[in-house]
């Protein structure tokens, strides 16, 4: 009998068991093909279709893609979509910049200093567990808070800071923000701290030893360690967010516009086809970023 | 015992971070056992179940009931597919898989694309359907079958394939997780036992796996009870619960929509609660068997 940590036997598996591989991964890959690879190559097709009133009318035509940037070659007023990226764009950094800072000091205050690992396995189950409750409600939440007559504008004119509530609280670019970070922290704090648990830790002794401050040792050694979570939550950030349109909607009180947004409204007005070119620009957008992320880190890997 | 130094303030950080995550909710909770006379902000007036009766009639033209077994059902129809499916792809990538990085690749495409555009391709290739199906019908001359036929899209076509495009990326990460520190030991043993494979699964894989994929179904249920973006143009005429419920933030006005927020997470609750208990209970039967 072969040691258990042995490799495989045979390192050419029969064909049989090849096939038996495959028949188990059919399912899966069905559920792929059917409803993401057909999908996707339908928006490609059909953002060159044409359309009226009632239907789709198949053919090969760029308007869709003039529509959308229409007018955006004058330089006196940024064009719709141009302003709508912009903003879609402040959003994503915001939320992205501020999820990273609380992301990694929660991660790194779970990782480095929680010494028990029961306490650690809880506090971390704590952060996790809101995570678990509808993102609708979640958001709403903050309404009897931030409203008109909510808590902090209660709090604010009780204390005599302010005579009038503060109304840029809710539906406004700041509950909107607010709304994304407490959402989706969580999807920066699962892999920065899966990151962080993976460093030796006689790393940060040696550092420790070799007469490092805290800093240094934080930016030199814990930074490039954690940099596969941090990549793996940046893009898990920055794609929900360039493609939101429900936390928009609801805590922009319907006033923002996001990509996402524009996406929905012509396709219940049933602009498939202004929708799906929307949709391939959306996507290659995004594309470039996660591809600029990670090549950023690479050559700052090998510097 | 010496703190490391920054201990204190991180301390106050993360302590922060859990207020911040949980205050707002509790304040929801608080609120939706408001008296009648209650609104959307407090102070609290009164202490009932008002709102919660209230949201048991309906609230305007939405028929909550329904759409909560409808989500109730769609859930519990992704969780056993996510089960199935996983498991079965997690078995398939234990072995020399033909194309199985690209299909891994194509998994967590699906994962990081926007939601959006998820749910519009699969709206599209209905609509496209439909219009296939209706050409077929009428050239086959089946008025009467034309006449009755609505739409390909529904609660268990699109939005359930729009749902474990979604729920299944995780799974397979999970079923990664657990194949890595699994010990083929007990496998090879079986074998060389005499066991047929499916007996080497059913009595050996399983029974060490359960309560990871028992977690699995639970994340299956739970992402699937949540979701709006990729369910938002792949469900045709009927709405989820939470598509109801994100309409209903413009137009209710009453801790109505705050009753709505606590049945739902005491949903989820129920859920995980039911989970952490099989998987407690699935444990400790491994225990007695070794």
């Amino acid at each position: 009998m072969s040691t258990p940590t042995a490799p495989l036997p045979s390192p050419t598996p029969a064909p049989g068991r090849s096939l038996s591989a495959w028949w188990q991964a059919t399912p899966l890959t069905a559920v792929f093909a059917v409803f993401f690879l057909v999908p996707l190559a339908l928006i490609l097709m059909v953002s060159f279709w044409d359309f009226n009133e009632y239907e789709l009318l198949p053919g090969f035509t760029f308007k869709n893609y003039i529509a959308i940037f229409d007018g955006c070659g004058n330089t006196s007023e940024m064009c719709v979509t141009l302003k709508t990226y912009l903003s879609t764009f402040k959003f994503c950094f915001m939320v992205w910049l501020i999820t990273l800072v609380v992301g990694f000091a929660v991660s790194y205050f779970l990782a480095f200093h929680i010494q028990s690992q029961g306490t650690q396995t809880l506090l971390f189950v704590l952060c996790t567990i809101p995570f678990w409750t509808s993102n609708v409600i979640r958001m709403i939440s903050w309404v009897p808070l931030l409203g008109r007559n909510g808590l902090v504008n209660q709090g604010l004119m009780g204390a005599g800071l302010v005579d009038q509530p503060v109304e840029w609280l809710l539906f406004s670019d700041f509950s909107v923000t607010l709304a994304f970070v407490h959402l989706y922290t969580m999807f920066m704090i699962v892999p920065i701290f899966n990151s962080m648990m993976r460093i030796d830790r006689s790393l940060l002794e040696a550092a420790n030893d070799s007469g490092a401050s805290g800093w240094q040792t934080l930016w030199n050694v814990i930074v490039p360690l954690s940099r596969t979570g941090i990549i793996i939550g940046s893009i898990f950030v920055i794609t929900i967010v360039m493609g939101d349109f429900v936390t928009v909607g609801v805590m922009g009180g319907q006033q923002i516009a996001s990509i996402g947004k524009i996406i929905q409204v012509q396709t219940s007005y049933l602009q498939f086809p202004l929708a799906a070119a929307n949709a391939v620009i959306l996507l290659a957008i995004v594309l470039m970023i996660i591809w600029a992320l990670t090549r950023l880190v690479d050559i700052r890997k090998e510097l | 015992m010496k703190r490391a130094p920054g201990f204190v303030p991180l301390a106050f950080v993360f302590a922060l971070f859990v207020l911040f995550m949980y205050g707002p909710m509790f304040v929801i909770f608080i609120l939706s056992f408001q008296g009648p006379e209650g609104g959307l902000t407090f102070p609290l007036r009164g202490l009932s179940l008002h709102w919660f009766a209230k949201l048991a009639e309906g609230l305007g033209v939405v028929d909550i009931g329904a759409a909560l077994r409808r989500s109730l059902g769609l859930g519990l129809a992704v969780m056993a597919c996510t089960v199935v499916f996983s498991v079965l792809a997690g078995l398939a990538f234990r072995k020399k898989l033909a194309g199985g990085n690209t299909l891994f690749f194509i998994v967590i495409a699906s994962l990081i694309m926007p939601s959006i555009i998820v749910s519009l391709g699969i709206g599209l290739e209905f609509r496209l359907l439909d219009g296939g199906i209706k050409w077929a019908l009428e050239t086959l001359g089946m008025q009467d079958t034309l006449d009755n036929y609505g739409t390909a899209l529904g609660l268990f076509t699109s939005a359930l394939g729009a749902h474990l495009t979604w729920t299944l990326p995780f799974g397979l990460l999970i079923m990664f997780a657990i194949f890595n520190r699994f010990n083929p030991a007990f496998e090879e043993a079986a074998r060389d036992l005499g066991a047929t494979p499916w007996q080497g699964f059913k009595h050996v894989v399983l029974p060490l796996i359960a309560p990871s994929v028992v977690g699995i179904g639970m994340f299956g249920f739970t992402l699937s009870w949540d979701e709006i973006a990729r369910t938002s143009q792949a469900i045709g005429d009927v709405n989820t619960l939470p598509l109801e419920l994100q309409g209903l933030t413009t137009t209710v006005t009453t801790p109505s929509i705050y009753a709505i927020g606590t049945v739902t997470t005491v949903v989820s609750f129920i859920v995980m609660g039911i989970t952490l208990l099989l998987v407690k209970f699935l444990g400790r039967k491994q225990k007695g068997r070794s």
